[in-house]
């Protein structure tokens, strides 16, 4: 019945007590490889702090305050596409208020956006308010698990559109950060009737001839003090290690996918390959330890590691820094750029404005990296009013 | 004794492995928590959950768990300390005292496991005239030798390290042989020629991996080399990046789930994953890939814990490659033979062979045979080291 098919349920989260015991019984159980043989992360995350953080979860850690935070707020599930997605859905009290779709990466999910929903539906007297939307990806946390191929950033961007159009949102915005900045630009490439606007903080700006350049296809271009900063910064990050993960993910994601459905420690261990992760500690303020092992918990209790690694495979590793890759010059509404100083690079703007030709907004802040929302959600909810402000 | 005795001591080694952790084993498999089946109809997204469900069936059920220590038990192994690793290692004299030493390096995700069925062959041939003394060792970081705790250990000192270890077993002059990562030590051998390496025999060439520039590719079967070693670097590189880059990192989930640790070693090259799912989904093995033999292998790398030890070689790897960038090494003299099995990641050509090394003595393109060759074809391969190394008697 398609009445069924549109249908909006209510949603609460409610992990089956024995799913969180086997949990806790696999921490415990863990075997655990010899120490690394260096000072550092360069082999990954050290043996010490993955065991300290894995002591905490098996002990002290409380999933159930992690589902509280969630149950918080109003959930729903709707199915579009064949898929049940899932979604916080947070109105603000002013009826003016702009709505947004705000969608989150991997290795993140919706708790990393929960605590700018407090300021960017409240904000102070006399400041711009959304109604926020925040879905699950496909694949991701309590949405379901797409059964066949096609589930990439395009067809992600339609459900969104979807999405929105059923909370009877004719005139909405969207933003993103990693995956979630990928799928944001296919949303503007696309560009629905609704969709007046799009934010994006990890912006695919690289153009084409800088990427050629730091593949060694093509020579290294002019470039002013800035943009060759931002340069040198691209190709060490590219012998770094880092991106090993997204290699391995886009080629084999069901490979990976064994062990970090089997092994809860293997699965934090993945997750700190990420460098958004990098140099984080037990004690760090940004991102707490409850905070992330809510986030690995979800991923853990939903069973979501091989699902959420075949966003990659079904992308085809197309870098989400590259404009060439992400056609940016074809998105056809206007684009608000916040770059966020510790994510995993600073593009200039000139970059940007080569890349967007609809930019409208670009500011490049002093704090906050690539869990920006998560990291600093005061000076995220300020920047998406300064973005969205010209389009009210 | 004096220290310097103690460390050149090489001390008999036998394998006992405590029911405690067999049966350790055998409940986290059956505890396994898989993930949902792929979306696609071949191994594209990796080892397919059909594959990985029967292998953990016939591993929990029907799995021999002392097949290990036996086979292992039945050859003399032996222990000695090199450059401050304890290297294990297999060492069969044939009864034909004027055989020629062999040093057999194996790979990963391989063990000595792949070369047991070699030795037969190889010590004792048809012919008096063919046969080998044969020296396999474990990798540092494998089986049941030690872990380096230092950092250096790449193909290069372990290169070293077989030169000492041929040294200690009082073999004046011998050759070596190797495949996948024994290649790489292989070929390392052979450029720093130590005394007494009268020549080496390689089934992989290594360096067409790193990179092709140079190589012509002209003939169809250069051709169709260039397209198998670039679909390798585009679509079947991400365990060799992974392991390169972040070993702890993947080591955690190898350590922790031995469903995880099989997925991850079958995820290797198509041919032998597919021979290899054969094996266990229709019960049709490819030559010796059996499940048995398979499972044998894995279950060493679980029960020694060298998940993350093993996978750092290619942090190693990695490690001395940057440290070596612009750094052209010398040009290999010493005699070089080859063989192109036809299921390896790329069948390389005789003109890329001669290309690499400037002395091929002997090069053979034979009809069966993957990239565990001595492992899955040993009765072929030994023959093929018969072949290779005649001339060098």
């Amino acid at each position: 019945m398609a009445t069924v098919a549109t249908e909006i349920r209510p949603f609460a989260a409610d992990v089956p007590q024995v799913e969180v015991d086997d949990l806790r019984r696999r921490l415990v159980a863990t075997r655990w490889p010899d120490r690394e043989t260096v000072q550092n992360d360069s082999q990954g995350i050290p043996l010490a702090l993955l065991e300290a953080l894995v002591q905490y979860w098996a002990t002290d850690y409380d999933w159930r305050r992690g589902e509280a935070r969630l149950n918080a707020l109003p959930q729903f599930i709707t199915e579009i596409h064949g898929v049940d997605i899932h979604f916080i859905h947070v109105r603000s009290p002013h009826e003016d208020a702009l709505p947004m779709i705000v969608t989150h990466g991997w290795p993140g999910s919706v708790f990393e956006l929960l605590k700018i929903i407090e300021p960017m539906t409240n904000p102070p007297d006399g400041e711009h308010a959304f109604h926020l939307v925040i879905p699950s990806l496909p694949g991701y946390g309590f949405s379901g698990h797409p059964t066949e191929p096609g589930w990439g950033p395009d067809r992600i961007a339609g459900a969104w559109d979807e999405l929105m159009r059923r909370l009877d949102y004719d005139d909405y915005v969207a933003q993103g950060g990693d995956w979630g900045a990928v799928i944001t630009e296919a949303m503007g490439r696309q560009g629905p009737a609704g969709l007046r606007g799009i934010h994006v903080n990890l912006p695919g700006a690289v153009p084409p001839d800088v990427e050629a350049a730091l593949a060694g296809t093509g020579p290294v271009p002019e470039m002013t003090d800035e943009e060759r900063a931002t340069f040198d910064a691209l190709r060490q990050y590219r012998v770094s290690g880092y991106s090993g993960y997204f290699i391995a993910m886009t080629n084999r994601p069901q490979a990976v996918g064994y062990g970090l459905t089997d092994s809860p420690a293997g699965l934090a261990g993945f997750f700190f390959w990420h460098p958004g992760f990098a140099g984080w500690t037990l004690d760090d303020r940004r991102k707490t330890k409850d905070e992330v092992l809510d986030d690995v918990s979800l991923y853990w209790l939903t069973n979501s590691a091989a699902s959420s690694s075949r966003l990659y495979w079904e992308n085809h590793g197309v870098s989400p820094t590259s404009s060439a890759g992400l056609h940016t010059t074809e998105i056809t509404v206007p684009v608000g750029i916040t770059v966020f100083p510790d994510d995993i690079y600073r593009p200039p703007e000139s970059w940007a404005r080569r890349s967007y030709p609809t930019l409208n907004y670009f500011n490049q802040v002093d704090r906050g990296g690539h869990f920006a929302a998560w990291e600093e959600p005061t000076l995220f909810a300020k920047e998406m009013r300064r973005a969205f402000s010209p389009l009210r | 004794m004096s220290v310097v005795e103690t460390a050149t001591a090489i001390r008999p080694f036998q394998v006992e492995i405590g029911d405690e952790h067999v049966e350790e084993l055998r409940r986290r498999i059956a505890a396994t928590r898989l993930p949902g089946r792929e979306l696609v109809g071949d191994r594209s997204q990796g080892v397919q959950l059909a594959t990985i469900e029967a292998l953990a069936r016939y591993w929990a059920n029907d799995y021999d768990f002392g097949r290990v220590q036996e086979r292992l038990n039945a050859v003399p192994q032996f222990i000695t300390e090199i450059d401050g690793v304890d290297v294990h290692f297999i060492h069969v004299r044939s009864q034909h005292e004027d055989a020629l030493p062999l040093i057999i390096t194996h790979g990963w995700p391989g063990s000595v496991i792949e070369m047991l069925d070699v030795i037969e062959p190889l010590t004792s041939p048809p012919s008096a005239g063919d046969a080998f003394h044969v020296v396999i060792p474990s990798l540092p970081g494998y089986g049941f030798s030690s872990e380096p705790t230092e950092l250096g250990w790449y193909s290069g000192r372990t290169a070293q390290a077989w030169a000492v270890l041929m040294n200690r077993l009082g073999y004046a002059r011998f050759v070596a042989q190797g495949g996948d990562q024994g290649a790489a030590v292989t070929d390392d051998m052979a450029h720093q020629a130590p005394e007494g390496l009268a020549g080496v025999h390689l089934n992989l060439l290594r360096r067409a991996l790193g990179s092709t520039q140079g190589l012509p590719a002209e003939s169809e079967q250069e051709r169709a080399a260039l397209e198998a070693v670039n679909a390798f670097r585009t679509s079947g590189f991400g365990y060799f990046l992974e392991q390169s880059t972040r070993p702890q990192t993947i080591g955690y989930g190898l350590l922790d789930s031995p469903i995880a640790l099989a997925a991850w070693m079958l995820d290797h090259d198509t041919d032998s994953y597919s021979k290899i799912a054969s094996a266990f989904v229709d019960g049709k093995p490819t030559g010796k890939l059996t499940r048995d033999n398979v499972l044998d292998n894995i279950t060493l790398y679980w029960l020694t814990g060298t998940g993350a030890s093993a996978a750092r070689s290619y942090w190693e790897g990695g490690r001395a490659a940057a440290l070596a960038k612009g750094k052209t090494p010398p040009a290999v003299s010493i005699p070089v033979a080859f063989t192109t099995f036809p299921g390896e990641i790329f069948r390389a050509p005789r003109s890329w062979v001669e290309a690499v090394y400037p002395n091929v003595i002997y090069f053979n393109e034979v009809e069966r045979g993957g990239h565990f060759a001595a492992w899955e074809e040993p009765e072929l391969f030994a023959a093929e080291l018969r072949a290779a190394f005649r001339s060098l008697r």
